[in-house]
């Protein structure tokens, strides 16, 4: 199958339920994504599919052909995303940084969204677990993200 | 080396270009006398490495492993300050096996808080003589008196000639230098970098995907491998009914019957893991060391450690605790327990292995003790250790999890099937296998009884009941053993009878280190118990331990601090903006050497326990980073969080009932409470960062609800219980 990961195309020739994160990881190359639990409740492996964050662990790749996928890799090239990075570096928020590309991308994609996010709208968007408890960083970081 | 180190603070240097093959000219090598050498008045070498490159930048080989705690950040400041080099200009790396990075009494491991305050005056000596030699080269080459040469950060100076060189321009020359003796340090007064919030070198690269773990290791050749572990220890494969239809699957190339677990190798780990996940596999029993009983129960367990008599070995005493509450009028009695917790790192673990052509043997893995991983894998590859080639990863988090305990790394696995396949192998534990063979925080017990008069304990006596991590791995027995009782012992309260014993019951689990090891439960027991006390006593908890603290005035400075910073301590009940009821709960702790006291502020949702904020005032002594303390304490404080609302690893028949982050929560962006940190820097002897901050969370919490709602919990966690 054909999948457009970070603006290419990529022939991929694996077992059509195998999930995006392995495809990204495996087929691609891509090591960005990270993978945490498999079983969607940890956001480590979050990437962009037409800019809706996406659980890649319990997303199978069948389905996926035509669709833009977006990983922590190309993040900067949208401004949205650059801004986020620069956040991020400002604020220090990573410590492992295991959980990081995740919290990335789904912070861009809640920017991108909601450019002035409420406390709520952090909540409901902002899910992922990190270990290390960067979580107030996190969302510092977003804040000033939005007013930058 | 060692004959050559009559001045145990005195760097040699070693290097005689190129010690370590392309790091350019000044390789500087420290011998230092551990704490035990020092007992035995001999000097034994304990080294870690510093090249000055070419270029002007320099490289620190580091003893320890960076995991998110910040260290080659701070190592990078403490050597950058007294070499006068911008520490952004200064490499770290993790270091390869060797005796010579053993700086911790003779060992090496990442751990017990003890990275920064074990290394500190080694470091600075380190910056400092290679200082001391580029000023001398640079002396010598322009003919003017060594003190005369200055330098600023990455330039060296003669200020009357006005010539000027940059430090690579005599990184060569320096190396010729003798090692000075007795380099002064830089006065505390001077420092730049030291003290600052600098930022760490690495959050860019975690920030965009560029920052690689094990599991990203890359290598020609490599193939994958996923495995399913035997349900518990002692249980081993007999079969595989259907191993024909897995061999046929795609991407498979072997599958193989390990020591407890059944691997498949494939191109790829997602085809490796769809075939182990559809082999039918038949357990029979097999060998263990650890062979995990097929009816144990944690809730049987707790039973067991609870009907086991005391008093247990002491530990600590003082007075007569026996006698002064045979004498009391009134005896208050209560037990207290905390579950077995799993670490829970977000990075899975794995391990790449390749069999080269000469016989030796590389590995890449996660590790906080790099020479016991490559011993150990010595005995499971059985060749010399000498032979394998130890790269330590970047930590995907770690919490004590990476210590070498046994069955519980993937690394003997990875040696079997690369051996078996004569083709380098990573294995990858999905996080369901690493739930069935994470080294789990042990479930404990602590007894209690204590008697008060008016103002507050006259007697207390503690049995701490389990069997803990020291013991289990480092031979400790019974009374020796500090992870089995630290935070019952070592409190710092003025109470004239007191007793601490160890009742040791082994524990049928697989048992490790977890962050701040035995303070995780500990001072949560000691602490919770102080306020029943006060409580019996009639007294302000918050004003009981400040009298209680008579003497020593870093605890009431703490202790005042955090109250302050609090905006005041409020001992009752209140009405939070919105009409919410809110109560706080004091706590402190003694942990690693730093001091730390906490108030919590909770209130209740439905019936279940809202932390709002969490306010830490910490003590290390001595600071090299701030920004990176408060970073530590905010992720300490979260783990905090984390156990004493909702994690609890529950056994049933011999098994783990959770597998994955679904049966075993743990902390949501959602629950994280604001946290306020104060550092107090009493100039005391330099304590641990990465741990403190999380032994005085739960108590705080738990006294918090307590005055919240009148219910004193004694068991964690507190989503176990309803207060609605
Ligand atoms: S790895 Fe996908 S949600 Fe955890
Ligand atoms: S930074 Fe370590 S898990 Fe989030």
């Amino acid at each position: 199958m054909q999948l457009n990961v970070n603006g290419s195309t990529h022939e991929v020739d694996v077992e059509p339920d195998t999930p995006l994160l392995w495809v990204i990881r495996e087929e691609i190359g891509l090591t960005g994504t990270k993978f945490g639990c498999g079983i969607a409740q940890c956001g480590a492996c979050t990437v962009l599919v037409d800019g809706q964050p996406t659980r890649s662990c319990v997303t199978p790749a069948e389905g996926l052909e035509g669709a833009k996928i977006t990983t922590i890799e190309t993040v900067e090239d949208d401004p949205v995303g650059k801004k986020v990075v620069e956040a991020w570096v400002d604020q220090q928020v990573p410590q492992c940084g295991y959980c990081q590309s995740g919290q990335v991308m789904a912070a861009t994609a809640l920017l991108t969204q909601t450019p002035n996010p409420s406390d709520a709208d952090i909540d409901a968007a902002m899910t992922n677990l990190c270990r290390c408890g960067t979580y107030n960083k996190l969302r510092a970081a977003i804040r000033s993200a939005s007013e930058g | 080396m060692k004959d050559l180190t009559p001045d145990p603070n005195r760097p040699l240097n070693v290097s005689r270009r190129g010690f370590l093959a392309g790091t350019g000219a000044l390789v500087l090598s420290v011998s230092l006398p551990t704490r035990n050498a020092r007992a035995q008045g001999e000097a034994a070498p304990v080294d870690a490495y510093l090249a000055l490159n070419t270029d002007g930048t320099a490289t620190l080989q580091s003893p320890f492993i960076e995991g998110g705690q910040g260290v080659f950040s701070a190592l990078a400041q403490i050597v950058g300050e007294e070499l006068d080099l911008e520490p952004s200009q200064i490499a770290v790396e993790c270091a390869p096996p060797g005796d010579a990075y053993k700086t911790i009494d003779g060992a090496r491991f990442t751990g017990g808080s003890l990275s920064i305050r074990s290394s500190y005056t080694l470091m600075r000596t380190l910056g400092a003589s290679a200082r001391t030699m580029l000023v001398q080269a640079a002396a010598d080459a322009w003919g003017v008196e060594a003190g005369e040469v200055t330098t600023e950060p990455g330039t060296i100076l003669h200020e009357a000639s006005g010539r000027q060189a940059g430090f690579g321009d005599f990184a060569e020359a320096a190396m010729d230098m003798p090692v000075p003796t007795g380099v002064s340090l830089r006065d505390p007064v001077e420092f730049r970098w030291i003290r600052q919030p600098l930022p760490r070198y690495d959050v860019r690269s975690k920030s965009t995907g560029q920052a690689e773990y094990s599991i990203d290791v890359q290598i020609d050749g490599l193939l994958n491998a996923a495995v399913r572990h035997a349900p518990r220890l002692g249980l081993t494969p007999s079969s595989v009914e259907n191993l024909d239809e897995v061999e046929a699957m795609r991407g498979v190339h072997s599958v193989h019957m390990l020591d407890g677990a059944v691997a498949v190798v494939a191109d790829k780990f997602w085809q490796a893991r769809r075939a182990v996940e559809s082999a039918k596999i038949a357990w029979e029993a097999g060998d263990s060391n650890y062979p995990m009983p097929a009816d144990f129960s944690s809730t049987e367990f707790r039973d067991v450690l609870r009907a086991e008599a005391g008093p247990g070995v002491e530990v600590e005493a003082e007075g007569d605790a026996p006698q002064a509450l045979e004498n009391a009028e009134t005896v208050i009695e209560a037990e207290y327990d905390a579950p077995f917790l799993v670490h829970g790192q977000l990075e899975p673990p794995s391990t790449t292995a390749r069999f080269n052509k000469d016989g030796t043997l590389d590995l890449w893995l996660p590790n906080q003790a790099p020479e016991m991983f490559q011993g150990a894998a010595a005995g499971a590859a059985g060749i010399p250790a000498e032979n394998i080639r130890i790269h330590s990863q970047l930590l995907g988090g770690f919490f004590g999890r990476h210590f070498l305990y046994a069955d519980a790394s993937p690394f003997p696995q990875a040696i079997q099937l690369a051996r078996a396949t004569g083709r380098p192998v990573k294995v990858l534990w999905t996080r369901e296998e690493e739930f069935l063979r994470d080294a789990n925080r042990p479930m404990a017990v602590a007894r209690f009884r204590g008697a008060v008069d008016a103002n507050g304990p006259a007697a207390l006596a503690i049995e701490a009941v389990g069997e803990a991590p020291i013991g289990r791995w480092y031979g400790a027995s019974p009374g020796q053993d500090g992870s089995a009782h630290e935070g019952l012992s070592g409190k710092p309260y003025a109470i004239g009878n007191r007793r601490v014993g160890h009742v040791f019951v082994q524990n049928p689990a697989m048992i490790g280190f977890w962050r701040s090891v035995g303070h995780s439960m500990n001072d949560f027991f000691y602490e919770s118990f102080l306020d029943e006390l006060a409580e019996a006593a009639g007294r302000d908890p918050f004003e009981m331990r400040h009298d209680l603290l008579e003497g020593s005035n870093r605890h009431r400075t703490l202790l005042e601090t955090v109250a302050d910073l609090s905006g005041g301590w409020q001992g009752t009940a209140f009405d939070a903006e919105g009409g919410e009821r809110r109560a706080r709960g004091v706590a402190m702790a003694s942990p690693f050497g730093s001091e730390t006291a906490t108030i919590a502020e909770v209130s209740l949702d439905g019936g279940a326990v809202r932390v709002h904020q969490v306010w830490v005032a910490i003590d290390p002594g001595q600071i090299v980073n701030p920004a990176v303390i408060e970073a530590q304490v905010q992720s300490a404080v979260a783990l905090g969080v984390s156990q004493t609302l909702v994690e609890e690893l529950v056994y049933d028949d011999g098994e783990p009932q959770a597998r994955n982050f679904d049966l075993y929560p743990i902390l949501r962006p959602d629950q994280m409470p604001e946290v306020h940190v104060r550092i107090v820097e009493s100039g005391a002897t330099m304590g641990g960062v990465g741990e403190p901050g999380l032994p005085g969370v739960a108590p705080a919490i738990v006294n918090a609800v307590a005055n919240l709602t009148g219910q004193r919990v004694r068991s964690l966690p507190l989503s176990k219980y309803d207060f609605g």
